[in-house]
């Protein structure tokens, strides 16, 4: 500190600035700001019945959140689970499905970014069976499997595939020129370019493919567990049928907390593929 | 004048017996498109011959630099010998045999560096002499690969990411990669066209330290007279294009070692100068009245 003192100029500038100038601290106040009168709106509005009949107060769904929070793991029956046993549920869900869809998707898509033929000949399957619903694979799947479980991974598979591999085959198709010309001029075999430089040099590309796929997965997998039995999905399904729409609230909170989550650790990984390339 | 120009001769004559590499009656031509289906959307184009004619003999152990207009053809030309890009007619030799693709035997040095940015700069050039020679072992990989990195002056840098380096830094990453295979001929198109004049600068004296300490026959493209004046024993002037052809060749004569300020000194510096500004003026401007009547 002493040191920067004998330095003119920004550093002094820097030091003088008072708190309340800095963007963060701004920001946070501005949050706190929106959320206070958010919930303020909702107290003030649940109690003097502004809305509909049965919305529950902030401070009612506020308390039912922590009550679900600390106890995350009881089992009172199927149709009674701690909202912890629900997640796991969905999360083993998306796990499975997502894995299995990325094992497909990334060598699916580095062939098929490799090769103009396959491109050409797998490319109408993709762009077909992309723009389809997820949830209208249910029924079939249901059909087939004759098992919720496996129809849900089914699901999630099946969602989450075209994201990982359209980013995939574009990131594979289009490499920088440069990197393929050193390859070349070094006299690098097919096997050893593609190792060494298009799958690395495509990996921010198939990384963000993989973080559209999750978030599409999370999307998903609440709209088929309400089909399905168990599951955060279910458990909304089910607090509708109790009509608890404070437990509704909850669960919306904590589905998008875990899928905040889970886009920033994908979000940290694209950070760690990048090398500056796009910082 | 003591360094009247060379014109181009019929290449028998030019044929060397010494030479290292050979260009004979080499063309490039760009294939237009001319299916049905271009000339019904209106998007046809002829055939665009770039460069044709060109004819030239490289010693071994000498620095050749091309030098001419914008768009002339001449990264046409070093891609050709690279073997990046197929040879419309003529053949280039290198020790005899003809050029049929890339190789080891030419290193290349990029104008953007063209470095692998997940890759450390001892990865960089691990990757280059590991694929060039999988069969050596690792020590004496890493002994080349160290070798290099002192070479260039990057000691110190070796775990760092080519986005840590400044511009002038990852060049000189790309001269050591492209030295770490030892090649026969070196390849630079521009390399350093992308830096400031200072650095630009200090690596034109660093290239010409190593040229001294290694004596490889280089072929340099170039757009600074004076980078070519102080590199160069042999400077190619080409045309401008389409159909660009060799105007004419300089032969440098100043001693080596050299530096900026001796150079200068030496009484051939001048007209050479002057022969090279003026065939650049009349190309260029020949290039711009072009333009502005077509
Ligand atoms: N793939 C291609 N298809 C068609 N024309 C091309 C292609 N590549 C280059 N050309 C043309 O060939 C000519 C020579 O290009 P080239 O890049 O070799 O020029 P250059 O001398 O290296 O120019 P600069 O000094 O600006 O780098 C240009 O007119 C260019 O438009
Ligand atoms: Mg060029």
């Amino acid at each position: 500190m002493a040191a920067s003192h004998s330095t003119p100029g920004m550093v002094q500038i820097e030091q003088s600035e008072p708190l309340w100038q800095n963007e963060n601290v701004r920001a946070f106040a501005l949050f706190m700001l929106t959320l206070g009168l958010f919930l303020l709106f909702w107290e003030v509005g649940a109690k003097s019945g502004w809305f509909t009949p049965g919305v529950p107060t902030a401070s009612e769904t506020i308390r039912e959140f922590w009550w679900w929070v600390t106890n995350p793991f009881y089992r009172n029956g199927p149709n009674d689970l701690g909202i912890g046993w629900n997640l796991l549920v969905s999360l083993r869900r998306v796990a499975i499905g997502y894995t299995l869809a990325s094992v497909v998707a990334v060598p699916l898509g580095i062939l098929i970014g490799i090769s103009p033929v396959a491109f050409k000949a797998f490319n109408p399957f993709v762009q077909l069976l992309k723009p389809v619903s997820p949830l209208a694979w249910l029924p079939l799947g249901l059909y087939i499997l004759r098992d919720s479980e496996q129809t849900g991974i089914f699901i999630i598979f099946i969602s989450s595939i075209w994201p990982t591999l359209i980013n995939t085959t574009f990131g594979v198709a289009n490499v920088n020129q440069d990197y393929l010309d050193v390859s070349k001029t070094l006299g690098a075999s097919r096997l050893r370019t593609i190792v060494k430089v298009i799958i690395p040099a495509a990996l921010p590309n198939i990384v963000s493919g993989l973080r559209i796929s999750m978030g599409i997965a999370w999307l998903v997998i609440v709209a088929a567990e309400m089909l399905l039995g168990t599951g955060l999905g279910y458990f909304i399904w089910n607090e509708w049928n109790n009509l608890s729409i404070p437990n509704i609230l909850v669960a919306i909170f904590i589905i998008g907390l875990v899928g905040l989550l889970l886009d920033s650790l994908f979000a940290a990984l694209e950070k760690l593929v990048a090398f500056g390339r796009n910082s | 004048m003591n360094v009247a120009p060379v014109n181009t001769v019929a290449p028998t004559e030019m044929r060397s017996p010494t030479a290292q590499m050979s260009i004979r009656n080499v063309a490039k031509v760009f294939p237009g498109k001319k299916d049905l289906f271009s000339k019904v959307t209106g998007k046809a184009r002829r055939d665009f011959v770039a460069i044709q004619d060109i004819n030239l003999e490289i010693e071994p152990n000498t620095f050749v630099s091309i030098i001419g207009p914008s768009g002339c053809g001449k990264s046409t030309l070093l891609n050709m010998i690279a073997g990046l890009s197929p040879i419309s007619s003529g053949e280039i030799l290198l020790n005899g045999a003809p050029i049929t693709g890339p190789g080891a035997d030419r290193g290349m040095v990029f104008q953007n560096y063209a470095l692998m940015p997940w890759m450390t700069v001892e990865e960089n050039l691990r990757f280059a002499v590991k694929t060039v020679d999988p069969k050596s072992s690792q020590k004496k990989r890493d002994r080349i690969i160290k070798e290099h990195i002192q070479l260039v002056g990057l000691t110190g840098a070796e775990r760092k990411h080519p986005h840590e380096l400044s511009g002038g830094m990852r060049q000189r990453v790309g001269i050591a990669r492209a030295l770490a295979i030892n090649p026969q001929i070196l390849l630079m198109d521009e390399p350093f066209g992308a830096l400031d004049a200072l650095t630009r600068g200090f690596l034109q004296e660093e290239v010409e330290r190593i040229w001294e300490q290694q004596r490889k026959t280089v072929i340099m493209i170039t757009h600074s007279i004076e980078e070519a004046l102080l590199l160069s024993d042999r400077i190619v002037m080409m045309t401008r294009g389409p159909a660009a052809r060799i105007d004419e060749i300089l032969e440098v004569p100043f001693p080596r070692p050299r530096d900026r300020e001796t150079i200068q000194q030496h009484p051939a510096y001048h007209a050479l100068k002057a022969e090279m500004e003026s065939h650049l003026f009349r190309e260029t401007r020949a290039v711009e009245a072009a333009r502005a009547g077509g």
